[in-house]
């Protein structure tokens, strides 16, 4: 498919550079190999100049929308419920010791 | 008709009428995925021991009297539902030794109505692609031509039904990820009204937009799953709070007085002019069997992939936060410390794609964007849904295309996110507003399947598939067999 030129709006362009890249990854948890990072950012500012066509909509007195059905959250009555067994459920983790999840150590 | 070819109203028939055994069809279904499989690689995991003990045990059910209209039917489910004692890894290496330790809902009320399970089938890491070739398994193809992809991200879904190696599967919908495989493979897929099926167990992808839903060949075989897999379930705090109605009563209604809207913006210059032209000749035939048409505008779908590529990548960020290392999934090899855990073990685990997204979420949700981004795609999301609330005061249904173009070739677009994320632009509009919408197949293009969407009402999905029904009753599309699967 041809990429439409219209996509891209520099006019009001929000954009990223390497550093603020690695700032994001570091807020997810996410290690960025060196090599990868100037390919990553031409793409991370492809999508994000693609979301900046969101800023030319007139949305003044609409309301974000939160459920399609405009439902609100339901309540239940605080009381216990059959849950999974907690052997069962560490039987997923790589390392658990009397029902405690292992990590190294945080505190010397 | 072999085995594989029969609807499922001839499956239950014939399981009824002793022409053949649960058992029977089992092993017709998992000698053909051993037999095929290779080719287009649908399958992560088979479960053959299970599957025959589940036979087994529907075979019984059915000489006692008490088969439901699904009892002793093989079912594919897609790899993101959990499924109790079996490997459940959604398409990635993060959860690739993840045995989940409980059932999802979907998949419960599967087993409850009789079907039996065949294994977990293919699709993009975390639901996050349309091609199925972000899958950590490799991609699945598309049986109609292999060396194109089968869609995604429920592309093991559709490519094992377009093979004939499973009548019925289970798949989500965020953006388009029943419909678009659905169409790609020349099958049929319906996904439900927002809150319609339980999200329980299905690995949260983005949660506002995630819907389960059926695929089979035919609307028909849609109708009878669906009645299955959904229903109102505690466990998921947005589930739809009423019963579920017989999708199949409506089925035989004559379409005659039928409103069919055309939105403009499904039908610009991005849509492929041979596919224009097939989706042409299935709206002729729908307006033999009664139906009217009239333009509808739906001015801010165009905004579709924009305001989709920041809510879902927002949301995906928020969940796949849970994936650190320390309860379940990949943990890297001698970390550290716990910040070195937490960083190598999603560095590792989660693919390009995934990455990307956790990282295009993780900047509209940051402090100083959050307005910008997330509110302001909210905001033009609550102006789709207003624009579809305005069409249907002019039409009963909404008709378009699924896809702009064909099932394209491997790796012609893995490069360039932007370019495949356009490809979703008539999907998403409906995940946005979460609309019921199907996709049926209607026709061929350069030998590839083309996918007929159909979007209804809130709640409507009744009448979607009485539609798509009506319209496979008097065509055969649906009843085509990829080229080298029909034995």
């Amino acid at each position: 498919m041809v990429m439409l030129p219209v996509l891209f709006n520099a006019k009001n362009a929000m954009s990223i550079d390497s550093n603020e890249l690695k700032q994001i990854a570091t807020l997810a948890r996410l290690g960025l190999d060196e090599a990868s990072i100037p390919q990553l950012t031409e793409r991370m500012n492809e999508i994000l100049a693609m979301a900046d066509q969101l800023q030319d909509v007139d949305v003044s007195d609409i309301q974000p929308m939160a459920h399609p059905l405009e439902f609100t959250q339901r309540l239940r009555e605080d009381q216990v419920n059959a849950a999974i067994d907690r052997e069962k459920l560490q039987t997923t983790a790589q390392a658990t010791h009397e029902g405690l999840y292992l990590v190294p150590k945080v505190i010397d | 008709m072999s085995l594989h070819q029969l609807s499922l109203a001839q499956l239950t028939q014939g399981l009824a009428s002793k022409q053949f055994s649960s058992q029977e069809l089992t092993e017709h279904y998992l000698a053909r995925i051993q037999r095929h499989d290779d080719k287009i690689n649908s399958f992560i995991t088979v479960t053959p021991e299970l599957a025959l003990a589940q036979a087994k045990a529907a075979d019984e059910q059915i000489a006692s009297g008490q088969a439901s209209a699904l009892t002793g039917i093989p079912i594919a489910h897609k790899d993101i539902f959990c499924t109790d004692g079996v490997k459940t890894s959604c398409g990635s290496k993060m959860l690739d030794n993840f045995i989940a330790p409980y059932e999802s809902t979907v998949t419960q009320q599967c087993q409850q109505a009789g079907l039996v399970a065949l294994g977990k089938v293919n699709m993009d890491e975390f639901a996050m692609g349309s091609s199925n070739e972000s899958s950590f398994y490799g991609p699945a193809k598309n049986p109609w031509n292999l060396e194109h992809v089968p869609g995604g991200s429920s592309g093991g879904s559709a490519a094992a039904i377009a093979a004939g190696l499973a009548p019925l599967a289970t798949g989500t919908d965020t953006g388009g990820s029943i419909r678009q495989p659905a169409a790609f493979c020349g099958i049929s897929g319906i996904k439900p009204t927002y809150g319609r099926c339980s999200r329980f167990g299905m690995i949260a992808f983005a949660s506002s937009l995630d819907q389960a839903g059926p695929m089979a060949r035919s609307a028909e075989d849609l109708a009878l799953l669906l009645n299955a897999m959904s229903g109102f379930d505690e466990k998921d705090s947005t589930s739809l709070n009423e019963p579920a109605p017989d999708f199949t009563a409506q089925l035989n209604q004559s379409l005659k007085g039928l409103r069919i809207g055309l939105p403009k913006p499904f039908f610009d210059e991005r849509l492929n002019p041979t596919m224009g032209d097939v989706i042409a000749k299935a709206k002729d035939e729908l307006e033999k069997l009664g139906a009217t048409c009239v333009e509808v505008d739906l001015p801010h779908v165009r905004l579709s992939v924009q305001c989709y590529y920041i809510i879902a990548p927002a949301e995906a960020s928020s969940n796949l936060s849970r994936f650190d290392g320390v309860r379940y999934g990949y943990r890297c090899d001698n970390p550290y410390d716990l910040q070195d855990l937490y960083f190598r073990s999603r560095s590792e685990g989660f693919g390009d794609e995934v990455k990307r997204r956790i990282l295009i979420g993780t900047y509209a949700l940051s402090a100083g964007f959050f307005d910008a981004y997330y509110v302001q795609a909210q905001k033009v999301r609550q102006l789709i849904r207003q624009d579809y609330l305005a069409a249907f005061e002019q039409c009963d249904i909404i008709l378009g295309p699924t896809t702009p173009e064909p099932a394209y070739k491997l790796g012609e677009k893995s490069g360039d996110p932007v370019s495949m994320y356009l490809g979703d632009i008539y999907t998403l509009s409906a995940n946005l507003a979460g609309l019921p919408a199907a996709s049926i197949p209607c026709g061929f293009t350069e030998g590839l399947p083309v996918g007929l969407q159909l979007i209804a009402p809130y709640k409507q999905e009744a009448k979607l598939l009485n539609v798509a029904h009506q319209y496979q009753s008097v065509t055969d599309w649906h009843q085509q067999v990829a080229p080298g699967f029909e034995e």
